[in-house]
């Protein structure tokens, strides 16, 4: 009897210790509290595929110059997020200086890059240091299916406005309380929609939820392959709401240093938006992996 | 969407599914065997002194009802969007299984089999060890598999905050609308699932040899 | 702020209460859909476990059920049924219901089977049939572990609901959900308690349905 169960014993420890193995080199498991010395750097990303494919080409692109590289892939929204690298459990994002712009400043107008990297530069706290912007963009839409452009005629958003009231719109949780969003769609269009419906972030349900008409327009992004493949609408946007959106390295500054710096401005001299949204369109809709795809386009770049 | 396999792209991601599954069991494993560590005493102190028991159990029956994705997010802010945020609360459900069955199990052991085991001199911690909990180990045990299925199934929730073990495969595979990725997920964790089971009802048959005489 | 801080400025403000968003009407959907699914799953699950219980045939689908269901990830299976289906409240119902079944199918039958083999053969010798033996004796002395089933059904659809505002179903889960990712704590801290108290009103109702009902079968 006491055989048995100090046999018991040893294995459920070997169990643990297995287990506590498997934990260690897999590489979600994260250091506790997001410790960055000795240039080991926490890489994040919000939760849509662009996102987390920009985040795989950052952190490979510091792998290459020997720096240790922790992921933190899919974690939530901007709202999450930022908070997140402000705090230092992560200490690299791929962000859109538009839309953080927008987020930090309600009441931000500038749509230019320069305008809103300097607006941008201005508002971050001392912790977070933005790095330089790649030519590529991806810029948030308002988009609606081919048969409701012809409808209603709507080629750009502000044609929306004599019919909001009957339309549902719908996207990410966030899209309904954000300037670059809801909340902006009125105060600069004048557009009241009838309803809010939460979606996902410019996925399968959104764009499900067009097709179906539970909703009547929506948000997806501008790389999204989805939007040419149903041969959806992009209206537009004449007066800038949605602002430059181009992907910009965002740094927590304890964590800085020129290595880092050189390593992401260079991965963003060298990215445009067709490059991306074609990136995009492999992982989605080819169903490529991410860390496949991020290492062919850094060789394809020299920067690996 | 069609809902058939890509077979080419489940045979050529097995490294990713090894990695997934050890984080996945790492989330998994640590909850229960934290449940079973408290558990255990808790059980024991409610055989002992008997009226701790009903409020015990009310609060564990309570516990139990709770669903895990409210006890995720209401974790955030103290344990953030860490393995912790995701493994605290599945302790909590295994202990709210497990205590019932501690204390059915030592409950279940005769009178005169306790009483015996006094007369011959075991006393105390060793009849404990050696005579009580040996007896309750199948109820202890059903428990035990219950918990440990429920918790493997559960650790994918947490990938709504990120920390999914195998459920980033969900993910991943939903954003991508790529329905081979996500029942990749599902068909890895049934599979964790029955393997843990299946290794647990070998534990037992190993702690009590007598049920195979 | 603690949570209960939290949950209580969110419940306080009046805009809370109106509109499809507002708390009453999420409440709303989730008790429906919650009470949709679990009477679908036991228009199922009930004859089916009555029926093995009764006549011992295919006793290993009751047996294993329970356990299988408990290994399905509901996320994964939330995100395939939608992915098959697009969006809407009937693939989600499938889901919830699929995953209710198990629970109750396993409990009815072990209800059943629990029934003391003596009783049912006094049954019989007294003249009654098989129909009359299952719904005059086997089933009253059943309702115990019937109503378990139920209950951990019931649990078990609340919280699949409440993961399912992932996938855009409405319900308490709409709060967690979008709470999270619009940072408002508020939201998140009320969802969250709100659904925890749902699921312990649920259970202490089927809780408090299971002492009444069995203190009338001791009655009898």
């Amino acid at each position: 009897m006491r055989r048995t169960f100090r046999a018991a014993a040893i294995g459920l420890a070997a169990l643990l210790a297995l287990t506590a193995c498997g934990g260690e080199d897999d590489p979600f498991e994260t250091d506790k509290g997001g410790s960055t010395e000795g240039g080991n750097v926490t890489v994040g990303s919000a939760n849509f595929p662009e996102n987390v494919l920009l985040a795989e080409i950052y952190a490979q692109a510091l792998e290459a110059k020997g720096v240790q590289v922790t992921r933190k892939f899919n974690i939530g929204s901007r709202e999450i997020i930022y908070d997140q690298i402000e705090k230092g459990t992560l200490s690299v994002l791929p962000e859109y200086n538009g839309a953080l712009l927008a987020y930090l400043d309600k009441t931000a107008t500038v749509s230019s890059t320069d305008e809103v990297n300097k607006a941008l530069t201005a508002k971050l706290p001392a912790s977070l240091e933005l790095l330089d912007s790649a030519a590529a963009e991806d810029k948030d839409a308002v988009v609606v299916t081919r048969e409701t452009a012809q409808k209603y005629q709507l080629t750009a958003i502000p044609d929306l406005a004599p019919v909001a009231g009957e339309l549902v719109i719908g996207g990410p949780p966030e899209f309904k309380t954000r300037r670059q969003g809801v909340l902006g769609l009125e105060s600069v269009y004048g557009l009241k929609f009838k309803q809010f419906k939460s979606l996902d972030t410019a996925g399968p349900i959104t764009v499900s939820a067009l097709e179906k008409g539970d909703v009547q327009a929506a948000n997806l992004f501008t790389t999204d392959p989805v939007v040419p493949a149903k041969g959806f609408v992009v209206l537009e946007d004449p007066k800038s709401l949605f602002s430059a959106q181009n992907v910009t390295p965002l740094v927590n500054t304890k964590v800085a240093n020129d290595t880092i710096r050189q390593a992401l401005n260079a991965v963003s001299a060298k990215l445009e938006t067709p490059a991306l949204a074609e990136l995009v369109k492999r992982v989605v809709t080819d169903k490529e992996d991410a860390d496949k795809v991020a290492k062919d386009w850094l060789q394809t770049n020299s920067l690996t | 969407m069609s809902d058939w396999l890509d077979w080419d792209w489940l045979a050529s991601h097995g490294e990713l599914f090894a990695a997934l599954t050890g984080d996945h069991l790492y989330l998994s494993i640590l909850p229960v065997i934290g449940g079973l560590l408290i558990s255990l005493p808790l059980g024991l102190a409610c055989v002992r002194w008997p009226r701790i028991y009903p409020p015990v159990l009310g609060t564990t029956s309570v516990l139990y009802a709770l669903p895990s994705l409210a006890l995720f997010v209401l974790l955030i802010d103290f344990t953030g969007f860490e393995p912790l945020t995701v493994m605290i609360p599945l302790t909590i459900y295994t202990l709210s299984v497990l205590v019932p069955n501690v204390v059915d199990g030592l409950r279940s052991v005769p009178d005169p089999v306790r009483q015996a085991a006094t007369a011959m001199g075991f006393a105390g911690i060793r009849r404990l060890l050696q005579v009580e909990l040996p007896i309750a180990v199948p109820v202890i045990m059903a428990g035990l598999r219950v918990a440990t299925v429920a918790n493997i199934s559960l650790v994918s929730v947490g990938a709504i905050i990120g920390i999914g073990g195998l459920g980033q495969l969900f993910t991943e595979g939903f954003q991508r609308g790529f329905p081979t990725e996500i029942a990749a997920g599902v068909a890895l964790i049934v599979a964790l699932a029955v393997a843990a089971d299946a290794l647990l009802v070998i534990v037992q048959r190993v702690l009590t040899p007598w049920s195979r005489a | 702020m603690t949570i209960f801080e939290l949950t209580w400025r969110w419940m306080s403000d009046p805009e809370q209460w109106q509109g499809p968003d507002g708390i009453p009407a999420r409440l709303i959907e989730h008790l429906w859909y919650s009470a949709l699914a679990l009477a679908i799953a036991a228009a199922i699950a009930l004859p089916l476990g009555l029926f093995i219980g009764h006549t011992r045939r295919a006793a290993f689908l009751a047996v294993n059920s329970a356990n299988a269901a408990r290994a399905l990830p509901t996320l994964g299976l939330l995100m395939l049924v939608v992915l098959a289906a697009g969006v809407g409240l009937l693939p989600v119902l499938v889901a919830l219901i699929a995953l209710a079944i198990p629970p109750i199918l396993v409990n009815t039958y072990a209800g059943i089977r629990a029934v003391d083999a003596d009783v049912v053969d006094a049954s019989k010798g007294v003249g009654m049939t098989g129909m009359q033996v299952l719904t005059k004796v086997e089933m009253p002395l059943a309702v115990p572990l019937i109503l378990l089933g139920l209950r951990t059904a019931a649990i078990q659809i609340v919280s699949t609901a409440t993961i399912a505002a992932y996938v855009s179903l409405g319900g308490l889960g709409r709060f967690i959900v979008d709470g999270l990712a619009r940072r408002d704590y508020e939201l998140v801290a009320g969802g969250a308690v709100l659904v925890a108290l749902l699921a312990v009103v649920t259970q202490a109702a089927f809780v408090l349905l299971q002492r009444t009902t069995s203190a009338k079968v001791r009655g009898t």
